[in-house]
């Protein structure tokens, strides 16, 4: 992608997104389309970030455990680190990476196939904003649900820590539950529903620009699905960067 | 009735249309006819707005379509209704609730009148025994009527269709066209439908508009296009051999 076309995808990606954010044309339309999202973005990932949160929590309890042997630091280090983890980066930003596979082609392939079967044209012939129509309700949606997806990650990587602390037993139980709550503050896990809410309006947002502006058959759609993912990837890493320094540094 | 003055259509510096003039008038289905290629589905898709032209008018009831701000256009829109080549009926509805989205979107009836009027467009297109069906669980034919019943759900002045006969048996394609000049005549609309299927022209073309690498190139009606001397026109109504041999039979008796 040259550079030109690049800044190009910028100011059509602007220009879609003043067509998107404005008022539904119809609000109980807007509500079913919303739920609808709520039910087949967020609820249907919520399997795929228990099964994740889950092991990569026992990792990482396991890891650190293995890893952190020294007589200079107690052992509730191990929990109180692997929740600095869990909660700051694993539960908002790789969770968001992960979602950005599975929600993002979702999205980009459900509205690049309607553009390229003139579903769209016929929304906007029938004097429909296809753009608010389509993608209003998805971004919504999705940042609506993503502090459920959040919460249920962090809980679910701190129960798999828990587990292995039972099973390996390195630390013990008892040390990795006062480890993670050790010098616990409440502020991050509002800094990380916050953060992954705005990769939730990046995920949802750059999808749809992607599956909206699809153009040929299907070979294109299966593009511009892959294209949204890693741009999306990108983004999100991006956007975590600069939104730890705004909110951390 | 819809005028076009002057419009001409470029992608790329490519001029796809040029100096296209024309008047579609109500109650008539007029017909744009020309070979694959020719610009007649771009001049569609120009006179319903998916594309902007690179110059000309078009004219509908005396205001031009084009340069319109979006919530006049919007409005405009609602009195347009299109059949799509592929029907674009919407996947994750069934056939009742496609007839129903315009009605849902933007009447202000109650939700047993929506109702009522969807089923009484699906009933106008005997279709009304498909209407809890998705759409991958019918046929094409019964595809192309439902995206018919869907488009005059809002009772349109204006009504496109693009292509509704391609992949369609030769029975189904007459019932196609048969329906369309029926609504056309009952709601007394202003039909444009793109086709190069001589069959329709010679069916239902009340008026008849021939499109040449991407010029009007001849104009009239059905009765004229079959004793044409224009020779463009010439090629391509007796490229068929059917029609070849209609036209050899006439000069034999």
């Amino acid at each position: 992608m040259s550079f030109i076309s690049s800044i190009e995808s910028v100011g059509e990606y602007a220009l879609l997104m003043k067509k998107v954010l404005t008022l539904p044309d119809r609000m109980s339309e807007f509500l079913k389309e919303f739920m609808k999202g709520v039910f087949f973005l967020g609820v249907n990932s919520i399997w795929i970030v228990v099964i994740i949160s889950f092991f990569i929590g026992a990792v990482i309890v396991m890891q650190i455990g293995l890893n952190i042997d020294s007589p200079m630091l107690p052992r509730f280090t191990v929990g109180a680190v692997s929740r600095e983890i869990i909660l700051l980066e694993f539960s908002s930003t790789i969770m968001c990476l992960i979602l950005a596979g599975k929600v993002g082609s979702n999205v980009a392939s459900e509205i690049g196939t309607m553009r390229i079967t003139e579903q769209i044209d016929a929304l906007d012939i029938m004097g429909v904003n296809s753009a608010n129509y389509l993608i209003l309700p998805k971004i919504a949606s999705f940042v609506a649900f993503m502090p459920v997806l959040v919460v249920f990650s962090m809980f679910m990587g701190l129960i798999g820590g828990y587990i292995i602390c039972h099973v390996l037993g390195v630390p013990s139980v008892d040390t990795y539950v006062y480890g993670i709550q050790a010098f616990f503050r409440e502020s991050l896990i509002w800094y990380s529903i916050a953060k992954s809410m705005m990769f939730g309006f990046i995920i949802a947002s750059v999808a749809a620009y992607f599956g909206y502006n699809a153009k040929g058959g299907a070979l294109e759609v299966g593009q511009a699905s892959t294209n949204s993912v890693v741009i999306n990837s990108v983004l999100i890493l991006v956007w975590d960067l600069v939104f730890t320094q705004l909110a951390l540094g | 009735m819809i005028e076009v003055k002057n419009l001409r259509q470029e992608f790329d510096g490519e001029v796809v249309l040029n100096n296209i003039n024309a008047t579609f008038q109500n109650g008539m289905v007029n017909m744009i006819i020309g070979r694959s290629g020719s610009g007649k589905t771009v001049l569609l898709k120009c006179l319903v707005g998916l594309i902007t032209p690179t110059s000309g008018e078009i004219r509908y009831d005396g205001k031009n379509f084009i340069g319109l701000k979006s919530r006049e256009l919007s409005r405009l829109r609602r009195n347009l209704g299109m059949l799509f080549q592929g029907a674009a009926l919407f996947d994750s509805r069934t056939v009742l609730e496609n007839v129903m989205f315009p009605l849902d979107m933007f009447s202000r009836k109650n939700k047993r009148e929506r109702k009522k009027r969807a089923e009484f467009c699906l009933e106008r297109v005997e279709l009304l025994d498909a209407a809890n069906l998705y759409p991958s669980e019918i046929s094409g034919g019964m595809k192309k009527r439902a995206a018919i019943a869907r488009a005059i759900a809002l009772n349109p002045k204006y009504l496109f269709c693009d292509e509704p006969n391609s992949g369609l048996d030769p029975k189904t394609s007459q019932l196609i066209d048969e329906l369309i000049y029926d609504l056309t005549k009952d709601f007394s609309m202003t039909t444009i439908v793109v086709s190069h299927d001589m069959n329709s022209v010679i069916n239902i073309g009340d008026k008849v508009i021939f499109i040449n690498e991407g010029v009007k190139e001849w104009e009239g009606n059905k009765s004229q296009v079959m004793g044409t001397n224009n020779e463009k026109l010439n090629d391509f109504v007796f490229a068929s051999d059917l029609f070849k041999k209609i036209k050899e039979a006439g000069e034999g008796k």
